[in-house]
């Protein structure tokens, strides 16, 4: 399953750390930020509990990116 | 600007008058070296604040090496060196280089985005004699919505009523108005300018051209292309390799200096690398790679093409060889009567002869006839209409026996006809079993389509080849007008496939091969090819589907301009690469060997992102190209 989520983050290095923390997170088969248009899609795995794993999705970019935010 | 950015910039002003007052003051006044380091602590901390909590943060996250623990790095070990005025500055020029950065991007987001901003907010539906705005997603296909002039079309359907011109401009950078009248297909996306018009829904709003497009447009960018990928390892190695180096610049030649005796020197080799933790900042590249590529879609998409990812720029602007479809693509893929020859009466009154009695045929030649006589057709004036299949027609009109098609309805009717050397469709015409002329009909080239090879070539394309399903005389004749180096002919679907593999197994390594088509029946081409580029995609689906880059309109110029973008866009990438890159470098070593001091450091971060990011804004001007 696909999904797209908006986001705000103030550079574009920071974007590239978040798609990183986003990609690593349990339950996440791929993600991509798009700098540009703020927006973050992410791949779930099959039978994520897809709000569970964006909350950790969040969880990890604030560990490496402070400032960043996720509207789920 | 935002709340966020205002907050900055306030920030900016109050920390660097407090700077400047107390340079004044301490200029005329002596200051006692504690209260001195505790004055410039102020501006310091207005200014720094947030980085030196994010730096903090990192550490805790074991997330060291970005720009925040860089630039506290730099500012504290400044400030512990007695170098209060530059610690502050360097945290204040930094502060300056991320709004300015943050401020720009912001901007040309807003202007990549009003170019694109085509997404019609609601649809009018009339209840009980009065209009009602309602979410287009709730719209139902075959519903009548109201469209009023200075309005965006919600949903694809067909015109039932009224007559209006529409600014296609948004979907195909087309500034000529198209007229619409009732019974014309719409596509949703244009303005309405002058009437008001009723629409029949033929599609639901996901499936409306306009909410492709926006879905297409703003996933673009997520395909990343090879610059995007190379900047972003790049960085990822690059940061804490400066980092180590100047760990080591701090360390190493003061060990040295005290094993052979001379003074250790600590603080000049600190100094000298703390001003290499501030030009390493990766900030410039990263910023205007992706900011190039953006402005490069955003740009093009103003010009009526539609990039599917930064990376089909790249391919495309190495495009060595282009292939493609002739008709639709290069033809207008509509027959038109071309000229009239031989004939024994007026022209004009042949073509209504032939107008007349192809009349009841609804043949596509008969619509060119209809089309080239261009007059509503009298019915009273035709009898006895009898239709001789695979031959033509026989009919009377004004009473007199007219007898229009190919040469084998004359052969029948056993009149002596002239043949015509030109490549097309001819239709006989006999009046009174006399022979009275042909007409000649033809599939007819663009406008633009001998130009558009000719800007092919000047925009670096050493190979222009067409493939078609046509006979070859057609081919050939289309080939040879347009100035088409290769022309391979009577190909069917699976042999265009097998064409484009044989060029894509002969040419170079580093030469992209592209296939232009119309999309419907050549999306097997589409898909094979390097790069598939899809040709008015108003309203067809396979064409947005299969291809990587779509046209919006039926020009093909707008290949050649794709191509020249793409090279600008890529020019200006390679540009920003080389610049920032080796800015910092030169910097990096003058900032070790100690000529380059914390202002130059200084000038290597944000100097160079500003003018990188100003670079790559460059990109969004394609008008001229």
């Amino acid at each position: 399953m696909k999904k797209s989520y908006k986001i705000d983050v103030d550079c574009a290095n920071c974007a590239n750390k978040m798609e990183e923390a986003a990609k690593k997170t349990e339950g996440v088969k791929d993600a991509t930020v798009n700098f540009m248009m703020l927006k973050m899609n992410v791949e779930f795995d099959e039978n994520a509990d897809v709000k569970a794993v964006m909350k950790d999705v969040l969880k990890n970019c604030k560990r490496v990116e402070d400032d960043c935010e996720i509207y789920i | 600007m935002t709340k966020k950015q205002k907050k900055m910039l306030v920030r900016i002003i109050v920390s660097a008058l407090l700077i400047v007052a107390l340079k004044v003051v301490g200029s005329f006044v002596e200051i006692n070296r504690y209260l001195e380091f505790a004055l410039y602590m102020i501006p310091y901390f207005v200014i720094g604040y947030d980085i030196l909590r994010k730096a903090f943060l990192g550490i805790k996250n074991k997330q060291v090496f970005d720009e925040n623990f860089l630039m506290a790095v730099a500012t504290v070990g400044a400030i512990a060196l007695g170098d209060y005025i530059e610690g502050v500055a360097v945290m204040l020029f930094y502060q300056i280089g991320e709004l300015f950065q943050s401020y720009a991007v912001g901007k040309s987001r807003r202007n990549i985005s009003e170019l694109m901003d085509i997404r019609p907010d609601y649809a009018n539906i009339e209840v009980d004699g009065e209009l009602r705005q309602v979410d287009p997603d709730e719209v139902e296909i075959g519903t009548v919505i109201v469209v009023t002039p200075g309005e965006k079309v919600p949903i694809d359907g067909v015109v039932t009523e009224g007559e209006s011109s529409l600014n296609t401009s948004a979907l195909t950078g087309e500034s000529v108005p198209r007229e619409v009248k009732a019974g014309d297909e719409i596509i949703s996306g244009c303005i309405n300018l002058s009437g008001v018009i009723r629409i029949k829904t033929t599609k639901e709003f996901g499936e409306s051209t306009v909410s492709k497009i926006l879905d297409l447009v703003e996933n673009a960018t997520s395909k990343k292309s090879h610059s995007e990928n190379f900047i972003s390892k790049f960085a990822h190695y690059y940061t804490p390799a400066v980092c180590y180096s100047a760990l080591a610049l701090a360390i190493i030649p003061s060990i040295i200096n005290l094993i052979i005796g001379n003074q250790a020197g600590f603080g000049t080799w600190i100094y000298r690398a703390l001003t290499f933790l501030v030009i390493s900042c990766p900030c410039a590249v990263v910023i205007s790679v992706p900011l190039s590529f953006f402005a490069g879609i955003g740009g093009a998409s103003k010009a009526g093409v539609l990039v599917k990812g930064s990376n089909y720029l790249e391919t495309l602007s190495k495009t060595k060889y282009v292939l493609f479809d002739k008709t639709g693509t290069m033809t207008k893929g509509v027959f038109e009567v071309v000229g009239v020859h031989d004939n024994t009466i007026d022209k004009n009154h042949l073509i209504e002869l032939a107008a007349y009695a192809e009349s009841y045929s609804t043949h596509p030649i008969s619509k060119s006839l209809q089309a080239a006589y261009g007059k509503e057709i009298d019915k009273s004036r035709i009898s006895d209409v009898k239709e001789i299949s695979g031959h033509g027609v026989i009919a009377k009109v004004d009473g007199k026996e007219v007898a229009a098609g190919n040469g084998k309805l004359m052969d029948m009717l056993g009149i002596k006809y002239t043949e015509c050397e030109q490549v097309g469709t001819k239709v006989h015409i006999a009046l009174d079993g006399k022979y009275a002329g042909h007409i000649l009909i033809s599939d007819v080239i663009k406008s633009t389509s001998k130009q558009a090879i000719a800007e092919l070539k000047s925009a670096g394309v050493k190979k222009t080849v067409m493939l078609t399903g046509d006979a070859s005389d057609v081919a050939k004749q289309v080939a040879d007008e347009l100035g088409i180096d290769e022309v391979y002919s009577e190909l069917l679907p699976d042999d265009k496939v097998s064409k484009v593999e044989e060029y894509l197994s002969k040419k170079g390594e580093k030469e992209k091969l592209a296939f232009v088509g119309d999309g419907i029946n050549d999306a097997p081409v589409l898909s094979r090819a390097d790069i598939g580029i899809a040709m008015g995609a108003m309203g067809s689906d396979a064409a947005i589907e299969a291809a990587d880059i779509v046209l919006m309109d039926d020009d093909p110029l707008k290949i050649a301009k794709a191509i020249k973008i793409s090279k600008k866009c890529l020019g200006i990438v390679y540009e920003n690469i080389i610049f920032a890159l080796g800015v910092k470098l030169v910097c990096l070593i003058l900032g070790a060997l100690g000529i380059a001091n914390m202002w130059v450091a200084i000038f290597a971060d944000v100097g160079v992102m500003v003018i990188a990011v100003l670079n790559a804004i460059r990109v969004l001007m394609v008008k001229k190209l």
